[in-house]
């Protein structure tokens, strides 16, 4: 590893005792973040997927009689609940990946060239609902979504567009698609800001010269600035596809999963097995399938978007 | 160059633009209003509220609210001191030394950064009754710290530092504390800040951490202590729509300030193509 060396190459070989020196100083300066990422993020990390192996309870600890190998994962794919909760999962996942995505990059080519100010006003707002955190926001939608009171079967009903109040978040149908909007506002925050940044770094010169050819809008659009906000777009998708499977605070607080289980998430059936049912072991095989497909998906998204021309 | 020609294209886009922006702010707008208006008139649609009162705020001050808050603060503010200390330390030594193990270090890094947090904090819990603080303000603070997205971000930053002016600094006799605080910091302060802003914000909002580390009341955070006041029985919903907007107020107001440090840190943060 010490070999293909750049900084060294001027001074001709850096003596073993000098580069030495240097591996400390630099471990010295690593120690304080690897003590925390050790302690906090790999450790537990192992133990996620080693106790994933046992029937680890609130009564029965990891010991060798509650081991039962690949049990938990066997379970789940029998469990009726985790199987909806991973449909939920997913169905969230396909909707709002894509609108997200769309939407930020309509957002983003709407504004990038704008005055500094609309500019950032813009990008502040979308960024709103993030900002404000999920508890605040889930407070006031299911303010607006009351079923009997709420503002929104207010105003339909006195604009004479239903008849009966619609229970938003209590039917089976409705609540899932109320999730999903909720979700959809506090997700494009993020993307919008960084299309704005990407947009603005492409070439411009490149724009007005395909432009002065006779190009038109959509012809610059997919010749030019495609290709160069393609990067961000794979981000963008990616972080999109995480968070999206990870989609917990909204339902906890919305809907508790309910009704009769429609709007679990895997995140959500993970924590009520961790820590209502405090089966530990079974949650944490949940966890692990859950980073599997992230991971997969993760790369899949690499892999199609890094297909076509490269530069 | 010259001004661009209005196509009706440009005009459709700007309003539509501007209807959907509008349904971003409402939620927002009917809080703030709603935290002031009297609790009688909760229910009522009104787009402006026909009294003013701090009659919701009284109510919620019955509970430990100013605790909560005084906690959110100090988680938020806490851990972004950790983060960005560590951070800049590391980053420097991953983008500027050469050294044995750093691709392996840099790789772990960068893999912990896309698996979902999520999944490692069931066993999480159980390192913080091991540690004794389960239940406490750290148990919040200390994952927040492992977690490697500034390590990553300071790194980028980082790399931006002239070589030049470490080798002049080694050359000049200066050891290696004193070059990182004279000769690095300056450099990548504008990295620092943008990270400090963003670690606090996105630690304020982390609701999950917070949720599954903190139960006594008194240990809450604002977020924590509005969400329990929402999943119980009897709603109230005058203290209730003022303490969403409570929570929602300073760290709204953080980023309104600091908005330019924010999105510079999203980009920086984004992986580079």
């Amino acid at each position: 590893m010490g070999q293909s060396n750049p900084a060294a190459a001027p001074q001709k070989s850096l003596s073993h005792v000098l580069q030495r020196r240097e591996t400390t100083v630099a471990y010295l300066f690593l120690l304080p973040a690897l003590l925390f990422f050790a302690a906090f993020v790999i450790v537990p990390m192992i133990m996620g997927v080693v106790t994933s192996l046992f029937n680890y309870t609130m009564k029965s600890p990891v010991s060798a009689e509650s081991f039962v190998g690949l049990g938990n994962y066997i379970e789940l794919f029998k469990d009726k609940v985790f199987l909806r909760s991973m449909w939920n999962t997913v169905v969230i996942v396909v909707v709002s990946v894509p609108a997200v995505t769309f939407f930020s990059l309509w957002v983003g080519s709407a504004i990038y060239q704008k005055t500094g100010w609309i500019r950032s006003f813009f990008r502040g707002v979308f960024y709103l609902p993030v900002v404000t955190g999920s508890v605040t926001v889930v407070v006031v939608w299911k303010w607006m979504f009351d079923f009997q009171r709420g503002i929104f079967n207010w105003a339909l009903k006195s604009s004479g567009l239903i008849e009966k109040n619609i229970n938003w978040l209590g039917d089976q149908k409705v609540a899932i698609w109320c999730i999903l909007l909720i979700l959809f506002t506090t997700s494009v925050g993020q993307p919008i800001v960084l299309y704005v940044a990407a947009l603005g770094n492409v070439d411009q010169s490149q724009v007005e010269a395909a432009q002065v050819d006779g190009a038109t809008k959509l012809q610059t659009f997919w010749q030019i600035k495609w290709p160069a906000i393609k990067p961000t777009t794979l981000y963008v998708l990616v972080i999109t596809t995480i968070n999206s499977f990870q989609c917990f605070a909204l339902i906890q607080l919305l809907t508790s999963g309910g009704p009769s289980n429609s709007t679990s998430t895997v995140m959500y059936y993970l924590y009520r097995n961790a820590f209502s049912l405090y089966r530990y072991g079974y949650a944490n095989a949940m966890g692990v399938i859950l980073a599997i497909i992230i991971a997969i998906f993760s790369a899949l998204q690499f892999k199609t978007m890094n297909t076509g021309v490269e530069y | 160059m010259g001004k661009k020609k209005i196509t009706p294209y440009a005009v459709i886009s700007m309003i539509l633009l501007v209807l959907v922006a509008l349904v971003f702010i409402f939620p927002f707008y009917r809080i703030m209003t709603g935290a002031f208006n009297d609790p009688t008139n909760v229910w009522k649609a009104e787009l402006f509220p026909s009294k003013l009162t701090m009659q919701n705020f009284v109510r919620l001050f019955k509970q430990p609210a100013w605790k909560w808050l005084y906690n959110s603060v100090f988680i938020a503010l806490v851990s972004m001191i950790l983060v960005c200390g560590t951070a800049s330390l590391a980053g420097y030594a991953l983008a500027k030394k050469r050294f044995f193990g750093q691709k392996i270090v840099f790789t772990l890094f960068i893999c912990a950064m896309a698996l979902p947090k999520q999944v490692v904090l069931v066993p999480l819990v159980r390192i913080m009754s091991t540690f004794g603080i389960y239940d406490n303000v750290w148990a919040v603070i200390l994952p927040t710290v492992g977690w490697p997205f500034g390590v990553f971000l300071m790194k980028q930053f980082s790399e931006t530092i002239p070589t030049e002016m470490l080798e002049a600094a080694r050359i000049d006799g200066a050891g290696e504390l004193r070059t990182f605080w004279s000769v690095v910091f300056p450099v990548v302060k504008p990295g620092v800040g943008a990270l400090a802003i963003f670690t606090f914000i996105n630690t304020w909002n982390d609701y999950f951490l917070q949720l599954v580390m903190l139960t006594s009341t008194e240990n809450l955070t604002i977020a924590l202590g509005i969400a329990r006041l929402q999943s119980a029985d009897v709603i109230e919903y005058g203290p209730l729509i003022a303490g969403a907007a409570l929570a929602a107020i300073p760290i709204v107001t953080i980023f309104i300030c600091f908005q330019k440090y924010f999105t510079q840190g999203i980009t920086m943060g984004a992986v580079k193509g």
